[in-house]
C-alpha cells in the first residue's frame, strides 16, 4: 500500500530547467471542511478525521470522481503544532472512543491508512507515510501523477486544534534546552516562523526605512479577503473586519510582532484532487494545470537567519520556480505567498518581484491598492491571516481564480497563471498553476 | 532570570566546557578560514570535518536587531516577561551571531547598532551560558 520510500520527487535544486511534466498534470477538485477554532471533544461529526473525509468527498464530488478511481492518497500524518503542541495537540490521556476513534488517528492526526479504511478506497496504490506539509505535498502529488506513480490522487491537509494553549507543552514546558534548542531556548527563542522572520524584518525596516506598523494595510487586506472567502474561519464566525486602528492598538507577542500579525490555529481539513491533464479534461471542472513545483531547504549560517540570507534564499526560490515554469515575474497573475506571520510576505513579494516590486519597496506597495478588485490583488486568498491557520487558502484561491469561480474575490485583472505557497523563507515549496497547459 | 539550562552533547561539550571557564571558543575551519557557530559535525562551506578545530575568539560584537518577548511560550521564562531578545553579530566574523537578553539593558531600551561584549551567567550550579552586555 505504501509508496516507494526513496521516491525522488522533489525539485529542490538550482538549474533544473523546465519541469518535464509542465502542463501534463492538473488539479480537478477542491474540498474544504468547516473551519472550527477547536474540536469540542464531543461532536464525532466534527473530528479531524470526519472533517478530512468530508473534505475528500467534496473534492471528489467537485471533480466528479468515484472512490474506485482514487489510486493515490497523500495525507499529512503529523500534527501541525509539532513536538511542543501540548494539550491542544493530543487527545491522550483522555479516554478514547469506539472505533474508528480508538487512538489519536482521526482525532488529532489523520493518515492515509486510516482514511483509506474509513472511505473504502479499493484501488489505492500510492499512499506514502511520513508525508511532509502541504507545501511539499502538492509538489509530491504533481510529480507522482506526472511520473505515472498514480493517476488520480487525493492530497489531504488536516490541521488539528483541541482545548488548551497552543504549543505550550513538550519541550516548551521543559527546564532544559536539548539538541538544537541549546542554542536558542536559554535566551527565550522557542522556535517558529515568527522568530525566523522578526529579526530580519527589523533589519529590513532599518535598511530600507519603514516601521513595523507599515504592515497594517497588508494585514487589514488579508482580513478583508478572508471575509470574502465563504469557507474560511473569519467568514463563518462573523469575525468583524479588522481596521488599521484595531491593528495598531493590538497587543504585542514578540514586540514589534503584534497579535494580528499571527494566524489563528484552527481545526479543519482540506483536500485537492490531482490527476493527469488528459483525465482532468473529462472531469466536471475546467482543469487547472500545474506548470511547475519546486522546494527548498536552505541552511542558515549561524543561530539566527539574517536579512541577507533571507533575501538570497527568496531570490533563489524565485529563480527555481520561474525557471521550472518557464515564466517570469510579469507573467504571474495571481500571487499567494505564505503569510503565517505577517512580517514575512514582503520577502516573498520582493524576491519574486511580483508586479515589479523590488527590494525595499513592499511597504509602499502595501500602502497602495492591493484589494482584489484593484490593479494589484496581492494575496487574493486572504491567506492564514484572513482564514485561520489552514495553510490551504493560498492553493484554493489560485485554483478558483483560474477557474473564474472565486466569487467576491475574483480579480479584475488577468487570471491565467497563479503562484502559491506554504513556506518559510528557509524551507517549503512553491507551485505554479496555469489556466492553460502551456 | 530562570533561563532554560543547556544540555551539552558530544558535539557541543567543548563549547560549553569553555563557557564554563568563561571563555568563548568557536569552531574554526582551517581550509576556509571561517568561524562556525553553533557547532556542527563538518564545515558548512567545504563539508570537511578534519579541518575543524576549536578557536578562542574575542567576545566583541554588535546588536543587529532586537525584540521584546511579551507573550512567549517557554514556561520557565514566563516570569521574565517582558524581556529583550537581541541578535548579536560577532565582530570577528559578522556571519556568526548569537542570541542575548542583554542583561543590564531594560526592555524596550535596546540601542540597536551598539557595541556589546561577552559575559557569562550561571543558569544552574556549574553551568554558565554566554550573554552579552552593552559596552558603556
Ligand atoms: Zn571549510
Amino acid at each position: 500500500m505504501s509508496g516507494p520510500d526513496r521516491y525522488q520527487w522533489r525539485r529542490d535544486k538550482d538549474g533544473l530547467g523546465v519541469w518535464e511534466h509542465r502542463g501534463k498534470v492538473a488539479v480537478a477538485g477542491v474540498g474544504h471542511s468547516p473551519v472550527d477554532r477547536r474540536w469540542d471533544g464531543v461532536s464525532m461529526d466534527k473530528t479531524l478525521g470526519a472533517y478530512s473525509i468530508l473534505a475528500c468527498q467534496k473534492a471528489m464530488d467537485d471533480a466528479g470522481v468515484t472512490p474506485d478511481q482514487i489510486d493515490g492518497v497523500i495525507c499529512c500524518d503529523s500534527h501541525i503544532a509539532g513536538g511542543s503542541g501540548g494539550s491542544a495537540s493530543q487527545w491522550a490521556p483522555r479516554p478514547y472512543f469506539p472505533p474508528p476513534y480508538d487512538s489519536e488517528w482521526g482525532l488529532t492526526l489523520v493518515n492515509a491508512k486510516w482514511l483509506i479504511e474509513q472511505m473504502h478506497l479499493p484501488n489505492v496504490k500510492f499512499a506514502p507515510t511520513g508525508v511532509p506539509t502541504i507545501s511539499e505535498m502538492v509538489g509530491m502529488a504533481a510529480q507522482a501523477v506526472g511520473d505515472g506513480v498514480c493517476s488520480t490522487c487525493l492530497v489531504i491537509y488536516p490541521t488539528g486544534n483541541l482545548e488548551g494553549r497552543y504549543r505550550r507543552g513538550g519541550e516548551n514546558a521543559d527546564d532544559y534546552a536539548r539538541g538544537a534548542r541549546q542554542w536558542t531556548a536559554p535566551w527565550g527563542n522557542h522556535g517558529g516562523n515568527d522568530f525566523i522572520n522578526i529579526f530580519p524584518h527589523g533589519q529590513y525596516c532599518r535598511k530600507y526605512g519603514g516601521k513595523h506598523d507599515d504592515l497594517a494595510p497588508f494585514v487589514v487586506n488579508q482580513h478583508r479577503n478572508g471575509l470574502l472567502t465563504p469557507w474560511g474561519y473569519n467568514a463563518t464566525h462573523n469575525v468583524p473586519q479588522l481596521t488599521v486602528e484595531d491593528y495598531v492598538n493590538s497587543r504585542y507577542i514578540l514586540n514589534p510582532l503584534r497579535l494580528w500579525d499571527c494566524d489563528r490555529p484552527v481545526n479543519a481539513s482540506a483536500a485537492y484532487l490531482f490527476t493527469t491533464a488528459e483525465r482532468a479534461r473529462d472531469m466536471r471542472q475546467k482543469p487547472v494545470y500545474v506548470l511547475n513545483h519546486s522546494q527548498h531547504n536552505f541552511r542558515k549560517r549561524s543561530t539566527q537567519e539574517d536579512l541577507d540570507e533571507i533575501e538570497d534564499w527568496t531570490d533563489r526560490a524565485a529563480r527555481r520556480m520561474y525557471e521550472g515554469a518557464g515564466l517570469g515575474p510579469a507573467e504571474v497573475d495571481i500571487f499567494n505567498p505564505y503569510d503565517g506571520y505577517a512580517p514575512m510576505a514582503q520577502f516573498f513579494l520582493e524576491g519574486f518581484q511580483w508586479h515589479g516590486v523590488k527590494r525595499g519597496d513592499a511597504f509602499a506597495f502595501y500602502a497602495g491598492d492591493i484589494r482584489v478588485e484593484g490593479p494589484h490583488p496581492f494575496c487574493s486568498s486572504g491567506g492564514n491571516l484572513g482564514n485561520g491557520r489552514t495553510r490551504t487558502a493560498m492553493y484554493t484561491d489560485c485554483i478558483e481564480q483560474l477557474r473564474g469561480t472565486a466569487g467576491a474575490r475574483q480579480v479584475k485583472v488577468r487570471a491565467e497563471t497563479a503562484l502559491g505557497a506554504f513556506t518559510t523563507p528557509s524551507s517549503g515549496g512553491w507551485i505554479m498553476f496555469g489556466k492553460h497547459p502551456s | 532570570m530562570p533561563k532554560l539550562i543547556p544540555v551539552p552533547d558530544a558535539l557541543s561539550k567543548p563549547f560549553w566546557d569553555a563557557v564554563n571557564q568563561r571563555r568563548l571558543v568557536l569552531q574554526h575551519c582551517a581550509a576556509c578560514n571561517r568561524l562556525q557557530y553553533p557547532p556542527q559535525q563538518a564545515c558548512q562551506v567545504c563539508n570537511s570535518a578534519a579541518s575543524l578545530t576549536w578557536k578562542e575568539v574575542e567576545g566583541r560584537g554588535h546588536i543587529a536587531a532586537s525584540i521584546v518577548i511579551e507573550d512567549g511560550r517557554l514556561n520557565r521564562r514566563m516570569p521574565d516577561q517582558p524581556y529583550n531578545l537581541a541578535m548579536v553579530t560577532l565582530d570577528a566574523d559578522q556571519r556568526v551571531n548569537f542570541y542575548s537578553n542583554l542583561p543590564g539593558t531594560p526592555p524596550y531600551k535596546v540601542p540597536v547598532g551598539a557595541a556589546v561584549e561577552v559575559m557569562f551567567e550561571e543558569v544552574a550550579p556549574g553551568q554558565l551560558i554566554h550573554e552579552w552586555r552593552v559596552v558603556a
